[in-house]
C-alpha cells in the first residue's frame, strides 16, 4: 500500500529524515514514537504526499509520490484518512458537515450517506453534537470527529499523527479503541505518536509493530516497551 | 469543453459544494460594487458610442447626398449663370435635381449672422443652387470643368471638405465609445482577480482542509469562480440596471440640442446593454478562474 524505500527528506541545512525503508502491509498496524522534533509528522506528510522525498523513493497504492500530479493525489487521498494532532475543521461548517466532508468533495455526499453518516457519528459517540460548529468542542470530541472524518469514506489507510496529543488518558484510550477496531475490520493503521503508555495498551490488544526515529533513521522499537 | 461549456458547469448549484468556502469578507462588497460601478459606466460608453455611430451615419448620409454650387459674378451676369448651371446640372449624370435657393431661403440661411432686417439685395451675396444627387452620384470633376466653361463664377462644393472630418470625428467617438467599454471590462477582470485572489489568501485553511480531505483544485477553484462569478453577474445587473433608467431619464433628442440630447439608445439599440451583466460575468468567471488555479498552484 504504502512503501519507502531509503527514502529522505530534508530542508535547508542536512537531512531531518534519511534511509526510511518501510512497507505498510494491508490490514497491518504501525505505532511510530520518537521523541518531539524527531520528524513524525514528517514521515506521515510523506506518506500521504503531503512532501515530497528529497531523496529514495515513497509509493503510495503503486504510484511513485515525486510523479504524481494534483490530481493524483487528490485521488491518492480519498483513499486515506489522516487524523491530524490540531484536527483543522471547516469553522463555519456544523460538525456533521465537517465528517462529511470527504463526501462532499468527491460529489459523494447526499441522502444515499446519510445513514451511514449517523452510525458513524453514533460509532465515535458524537451523534448529539451533530449540529455544534467545530470551536463548540471539546479536545476529544475534536479527536473523535478527526478519526470519524478520516473514515468516512471507507478508506484503505488510516494515519494518524499524535491523535492522542490534546486529550486525557481515559478518552485516549477510546479512541485507541477505535483505531483497533478499525484494523480488525482490515483498514491499515499507522499512529504517530510519542505516548509510550498508549503503544503498552494498545499491544494488550492489537499485534502492532513498532518503529521509532532517532537520529533522523528510522527502526524498530526496542526493550523500552 | 468549450468555454462556454465551461461556465455553465462551473455555474451549476451544489448547496453542499457553495458551503465549503466561507461567506465572508470585504471581497463581496467589493466585487459586488466594482461590478455595479462599472455596468453603469458600461451602459453610458455603449449609449456613447450608439450616439457617435447613429451621428457619424447622419452626418455621412446628409452630405454626401447633396452639395451645394455658389455663384458669384456681377449683379447684370447673375441670373444668365444661374440658368448656364442649372442647365449644365439638367444634362449631367447623377444628379437627382437642382435648384436655385430663392432669396427668402438665403435669407434664412445668414439671419444667425446678420440678423432679421437683412438687406440681401444691397450686398453683393453669391446665388446658390442645391443639388441632390442619386444614389450613383456624379462626377464632380468632371462638372467642375463644365461649370468652368459655361458659368465662371460658379464653384462647386461637395461638401467633402467638411463631412470627412465631421465623419472622422463622429467615428473616432465611436471608437473611444468601444476602447472605454474594453476598457471597463479590463478593469473588471483586474478588480475581481484581486479580490479572488485576497479571498484565496484569506482562506488557505480552508484550502488546506479541503485538500487533506481528497478535494480536487478542480473543485477548489469552482467553488470561488461560481462565488465571484455570480456576484459579478449580480453587481453588474443592478449597475446596467441603473445605467439603462439614467439614460432613459436623458433628455430627447432635439434639433436644437444636438449631439448631447440624442446621447441614449434607440430603438432595438436598447437590447444591448443587457449584454452587459453576462460579459461582466463572463469576464469575472475566466479572472477567477485563472487567480484560483494560479493560487492553488503556488500553495504547497
Amino acid at each position: 500500500m504504502i512503501e519507502l524505500k531509503e527514502a529522505a527528506y530534508g530542508y535547508g541545512g542536512g537531512p531531518l529524515l534519511s534511509d526510511m525503508t518501510l512497507r505498510l502491509a494491508p490490514g497491518s498496524f504501525h505505532f511510530l514514537t520518537g521523541p518531539s522534533g524527531a520528524g513524525k509528522t514528517t514521515f506521515l506528510k510523506l506518506c500521504y504526499a503531503d512532501l515530497r522525498a528529497t531523496g529514495g523513493s515513497v509509493t503510495i497504492f503503486g504510484q511513485e509520490s515525486a510523479e504524481m500530479s494534483r490530481d493524483e493525489i487528490a485521488r491518492t487521498r480519498q483513499r486515506m484518512g489522516v487524523v491530524h494532532q490540531d484536527c483543522e475543521f471547516l469553522d463555519h461548517l456544523s460538525l456533521k458537515e465537517n465528517i462529511a466532508l470527504p463526501l462532499t468533495v468527491t460529489g459523494r455526499g447526499g441522502q444515499a450517506q446519510e445513514a451511514n453518516l449517523s452510525d458513524l457519528m453514533g460509532w465515535v459517540g458524537l451523534s448529539a453534537r451533530a449540529g455544534a460548529l467545530p470551536p463548540e468542542l471539546s479536545g476529544g470530541e475534536r479527536q473523535r470527529a478527526a478519526l470519524a472524518r478520516a473514515v468516512i469514506t471507507d478508506p484503505d489507510v488510516i494515519l494518524a499523527d499524535e491523535p492522542t496529543g490534546n486529550i486525557d488518558w481515559e478518552m485516549s484510550l477510546r479512541l485507541l479503541q477505535l483505531l483497533v477496531e478499525l484494523n480488525r475490520m482490515g483498514k491499515t493503521v499507522l499512529v504517530a505518536t510519542h505516548d509510550l503508555a498508549l503503544i503498552r495498551a494498545a499491544k494488550a490488544q492489537v499485534s502492532a509493530r513498532v518503529l521509532r526515529i532517532a537520529g533522523g533513521r528510522l527502526q524498530l522499537a526496542g526493550a523500552e516497551l | 469543453m468549450s468555454g462556454l461549456g465551461n461556465i455553465l458547469d462551473a455555474m451549476k448549484g451544489d448547496a453542499q459544494a457553495d458551503r465549503v468556502v466561507p461567506r465572508r469578507g470585504h471581497s463581496v462588497r467589493l466585487t459586488l460594487f466594482t461590478s455595479a460601478a462599472m455596468a453603469f459606466l458600461a451602459v453610458f460608453a455603449l449609449a456613447l458610442s450608439m450616439a457617435s455611430g447613429r451621428l457619424a451615419d447622419r452626418w455621412s448620409e446628409a452630405l454626401a447626398r447633396s452639395s451645394t454650387i455658389r455663384i458669384s459674378a456681377p449683379a447684370a451676369q447673375m441670373e444668365e449663370q444661374v440658368w448656364a448651371v442649372l442647365e449644365v446640372l439638367q444634362q449631367t449624370p447623377g444628379v437627382a435635381s437642382a435648384r436655385a435657393l430663392n432669396e427668402e431661403e438665403q435669407r434664412a440661411l445668414l439671419e444667425p449672422w446678420f440678423g432679421p432686417d437683412l438687406p440681401l439685395e444691397d450686398l453683393p451675396v453669391p446665388r446658390l443652387v442645391e443639388v441632390i444627387e442619386t444614389a450613383d452620384g456624379y462626377d464632380p470633376d468632371g462638372l467642375r470643368l463644365r461649370l468652368a466653361a459655361e458659368a465662371p463664377g460658379a464653384v462647386l462644393d461637395d461638401h467633402t471638405r467638411w463631412r470627412r472630418p465631421l465623419v472622422q470625428a463622429a467615428e473616432r467617438l465611436r471608437a473611444l465609445g468601444w476602447l472605454s467599454l474594453a476598457l471597463i471590462l479590463g478593469s473588471v477582470a483586474a478588480m475581481i482577480t484581486l479580490a479572488a485572489q485576497s479571498a484565496l489568501a484569506a482562506n488557505v485553511r480552508v484550502i488546506r482542509v479541503l485538500r487533506l480531505v481528497g478535494a480536487r483544485d478542480h473543485y477548489i477553484a469552482r467553488a470561488f469562480v461560481r462565488r465571484f462569478t455570480l456576484r459579478a453577474l449580480s453587481g453588474a445587473a443592478v449597475g446596467t440596471g441603473l445605467g439603462m433608467v439614467a439614460i432613459a431619464l436623458l433628455p430627447s433628442a432635439q434639433q436644437e440640442g444636438g449631439f448631447l440630447t440624442g446621447l441614449g439608445f434607440s430603438g432595438a439599440h436598447w437590447l444591448v446593454p443587457l449584454a452587459v451583466p453576462p460579459l461582466a460575468a463572463i469576464t469575472a468567471f475566466w479572472a477567477t478562474r485563472t487567480a484560483a488555479f494560479k493560487t492553488l498552484r503556488s500553495l504547497p
